[in-house]
């Protein structure tokens, strides 16, 4: 199968490994075949492997190494904010966040919940099931 | 010992380096006023006879020498104090019980007492936790807090918790064996009452909040995949 998200410069990645984890960076220039210049609008710029990146899909507009003003006006026009929280994979990841933070009353709470749908959903196949068979 | 302040001077005389300080003598003898001291008692240092004496007891001989020399036990003069509540335990706070009858019971933090212990409630009526002490170190304290303000737990000290002394009775060899058949202890009726005093507001604040009776009745426990080092309480 083809590759379709390539490392270039502008390229948006996660970065899934170290202090920086978690944070989506731009690859702003290619340091050798291993590493990368990676920069953010919250972090100072540095080199990263690329071991400890994993590639998006969202792509900015930037020529090579950027100034951070420059950096930071091209992530706003590209809306890359936005399109990785609405995307399915920024999604899920958010969603893993604030399940990791609940608090034990939180847990309870989610618990009933998870029943009370599953009672629900119970009750509607239930009813489909009598329409079919009947 | 002259009177303390309540907030110590800092010395008025600087260290430059180790064992020289930053002033002489005679600049000391001006900065501390001994001067006007001076001036105000006639030019003369003031001085103040001895306290009066208390007259000494007559020293009798002792009644008793010991054989060999008596050693003196070191003069201990510690006071512990009481135990440090975690930041995270304040009153109102909902703990979870780790060990003893009530394991894993989500229970309400009343006040800490004076032993260092805790006071916890249940309440009674929703998790069957009476008025109980607890020690710290065998509970989590959730970040769940219920409001505790209606609630009077004045009248609790370690006191009230005491065993009733029991009065040793003579058996025959005939009643030895009847002894285990004897009386179970009784809660008295005033302990119930403070019970139910106590739970009566707490249960009404705790039904304002939704779910929250049912959080209470329900008891923790560890499931498939929890880990607890990574969990929020």
């Amino acid at each position: 199968m083809p590759f379709k998200r390539y490392v270039e410069i502008g390229r948006v990645a996660l970065v899934n490994y170290g202090k920086d984890h978690g944070k989506l960076v731009v690859i702003v220039d290619v340091v050798d075949q291993n590493r990368a210049l990676v920069d953010a609008p919250d972090m100072v710029r540095s080199q990263m492997n690329f071991k400890r990146l994993t590639l998006t899909d969202i792509k900015i507009d930037i020529n090579k190494v950027p100034k951070k003003k420059t950096l930071i006006d091209a992530m706003e026009k590209a809306d890359v904010k936005n399109k990785w929280e609405n995307s399915s994979w920024g999604r899920k990841l958010i969603v893993q966040k604030r399940r990791a933070s609940l608090d034990d009353f939180g847990r309870f709470k989610l618990m009933l919940a998870k029943i009370k749908k599953a009672g629900i959903v119970r009750q509607e196949l239930a009813k489909l099931k009598k329409e079919t068979s009947a | 010992m002259a009177a303390k302040r309540k907030t110590p001077v800092k010395t008025r005389n600087p260290d430059l380096i180790r064992g020289v300080g930053k002033y002489s003598r005679s600049k000391m003898y001006h900065k501390r006023g001994l001067w006007a001291i001076k001036a105000k008692n006639g030019g003369v240092f003031p001085r103040h006879d001895p306290m009066p004496k208390a007259p000494a007891a007559d020293d009798k001989p002792p009644k008793f020498y010991p054989a060999e020399d008596v050693k003196k036990p070191l003069l201990n003069k510690r006071k512990p104090k009481p135990t440090k509540l975690r930041a995270s335990i304040t009153p109102g706070t909902v703990l979870i019980l780790l060990a003893g009858r009530f394991m894993g019971k989500r229970v309400v933090f009343l006040k800490q007492l004076t032993s260092g212990l805790l006071l916890v409630t249940g309440p009674f009526k929703i998790n069957g936790v009476p008025l109980r002490r607890v020690n710290q170190s065998y509970v989590i304290a959730t970040s769940t807090k219920v409001d505790i303000s209606g609630v009077n737990v004045e009248k609790f000290d370690d006191k009230y918790f005491a065993k009733e002394v029991q009065k040793k009775k003579k058996k025959s060899e005939g009643e030895f064996f009847e002894a285990e058949k004897e009386d179970k202890k009784k809660l008295p009726e005033g302990k119930k009452e403070d019970q139910k005093a106590v739970d009566a507001t707490l249960i009404k604040s705790i039904e304002g909040v939704p779910e929250l009776k049912a959080y209470l009745a329900a008891r923790f426990s560890l499931k498939s995949g929890m880990k607890p080092h990574e969990l929020a309480f």
